[in-house]
């Protein structure tokens, strides 16, 4: 990569794998639960946190030097919670359909604790490239994860993938299904993605034994 | 040492500042965006009606609006009228106006009426304003479009049911503002809509009975119409009850009306 020095790079790959979001730091669970019961919603979720963390990071990066320590998490929020806002009322004014599928995402991005976490942890103590570095990166991990466990429940869940049957029709009972497999409805509840967050974390850490803390 | 940033002064100035300076911005921008998103809003309305009324550019598996540059048109020349009927709290008609004549009075159209407040004013032992959209659906058949408001998993929830004279649904349309996407949001999906066309709000014996939404209800595929049921969502039980309760409290108050239509028909 000649754009990025070996040390930016590693801001953008590392939470993809060895220090991810979700299933290293244990950030971001309560999003991760909610909306992974379709792939189609996780790729969205995904898609506006990317842009939030981007954006957010550099904002608080900038103002890193001026934030009060006591009142940074209060500061920290307020950006997050503005940059929400604008972005839902533009798209209201100018995108209404988007706006729209949208709409049911913004409580979720402006309580992601991932967000506030990346805040907190890099974009207060770094200068707005890396900072902006670091918060896709993390975007991206939470959305590799977010993805995995959408693309298994909605399969497993409901025999779709973005809404398209792919193993057949439960009801008039055509391909799987005419023998004699049935959708597990219990991958449709939260609690199955934290069992599929739970299995991805155990995968990881066979794999990478330094990953495992004693 | 102690740092500028670390002072009381400091941090109350800041604390200022930024409130001043964030909600001075947010202010702006949305009296500047407002006339735009009311717009937008009211041409949703115009768009939920007519998608009741099976005009719609519908594919074969999603739902899709009448564009929002032929939607003005296809509202004034599909809905032939706009009734809006006046109960007291406990459900009696007090009067039924026509479009003109309710906004003659009002100088404002029926189809703009806030569904929510009129359930705030009739709980509050007022009187409510009922809407009624008329108007041929895309068959040409006569259609009487009703909008319905309650409350999902997370927040308010609504839509618009089109019926025929006897009460037998002749479309829907819901929509839901922050259920949760991949359960409870599915209930504006094609799948979970379109079970409800050809069910019978009343029971054969004509009293009101509405639509329940019904867990194994041992008809997935909606064959039959008069058990005043249709399938559930998995895992979206709460927004399904909402979805009935809706049905149920909002569309009885229509029955009086329908009960009068037919008698003049005899």
């Amino acid at each position: 990569m000649g754009l990025l020095s070996k040390k930016d790079a590693k801001l953008i790959t590392d939470p993809l794998a060895d220090n991810n979001p979700i299933t290293i730091q244990v950030l971001g669970i309560c999003s991760a639960l909610a909306i992974t019961a379709e792939l189609e919603a996780s790729i969205v979720m995904s898609i506006s946190v990317l842009f939030v963390m981007g954006v957010g990071n550099v904002v608080i990066s900038l103002m890193r030097n001026i934030i009060p320590s006591k009142i940074r998490i209060i500061a920290q929020l307020i950006v997050v919670a503005t940059l929400v806002i604008i972005v839902d009322l533009v798209l209201k004014a100018f995108a209404y359909e988007l706006s729209k599928t949208l709409s049911v995402f913004v409580g979720l991005i402006i309580t992601n604790c991932i967000i506030m976490g990346r805040f907190e942890a890099f974009a207060l103590g770094n200068g707005p490239w890396r900072s902006f570095l670091d918060g896709i990166g993390n975007a991206l991990g939470y959305a590799v994860i977010l993805i995995i466990v959408g693309f298994f429940r909605e399969l497993l869940g409901s025999g779709t993938l973005l809404g398209i049957p792919v193993l057949g029709d439960p009801i008039e009972k055509t391909g799987l299904y005419s023998i004699g497999y049935e959708n597990n409805g219990f991958m449709l509840l939260s609690p199955m993605a934290l069992i599929v967050v739970g299995i991805i974390i155990w995968v990881q850490r066979t794999r990478n034994k330094a990953l495992v803390e004693d | 040492m102690e740092k500028r940033t670390d002072k009381n002064s400091y941090t109350v100035i800041f604390a200022i500042g930024m409130v001043l300076v964030v909600g001075s911005l947010l202010a702006y921008l949305a009296s500047t965006l407002k006339p735009r998103i009311s717009e937008n809003q009211r041409l949703e309305k115009q768009q939920n009606i007519l998608y009741a009324m099976g005009i719609n550019d519908n594919d074969e598996t999603s739902a899709v609006f009448i564009s929002t540059e032929k939607a003005p048109e296809a509202f004034t020349s599909n809905v032939q009228d706009q009734i809006v009927i006046t109960i007291d709290s406990n459900g009696k008609v007090l009067k039924e106006q026509t479009r003109d004549e309710y906004f003659n009075e009002t100088n404002q159209e029926p189809y703009l009426i806030d569904v929510k407040k009129q359930q705030a004013s009739a709980k509050d032992g007022g009187e409510r304003k009922l809407p009624l959209f008329v108007g041929k659906n895309k068959d040409g058949k006569m259609v009487y479009v009703a909008p319905i408001y309650g409350k999902g998993l997370w927040d308010a929830i609504w839509g618009y049911v089109a019926m025929d004279e006897n009460m037998v649904v002749q479309g829907a349309y819901f929509d839901h503002k922050g259920e949760t996407p991949g359960l409870g949001a599915n209930i504006k999906q094609r799948y979970f809509m379109d079970d409800f066309y050809g069910e019978h709000l009343l029971t054969e014996n004509g009293a009101f009975k509405g639509i329940t939404v019904a867990k194994g209800n041992a008809d997935p595929k909606n064959n039959d119409k008069t058990d005043n049921e249709v399938d559930a969502i998995a895992g979206a039980t709460i927004t399904g009850d909402g979805v009935s309760a809706m049905i149920k409290n909002d569309l009885k108050l229509y029955k009086p009306f329908f009960d009068n239509l037919k008698k003049q028909a005899n």
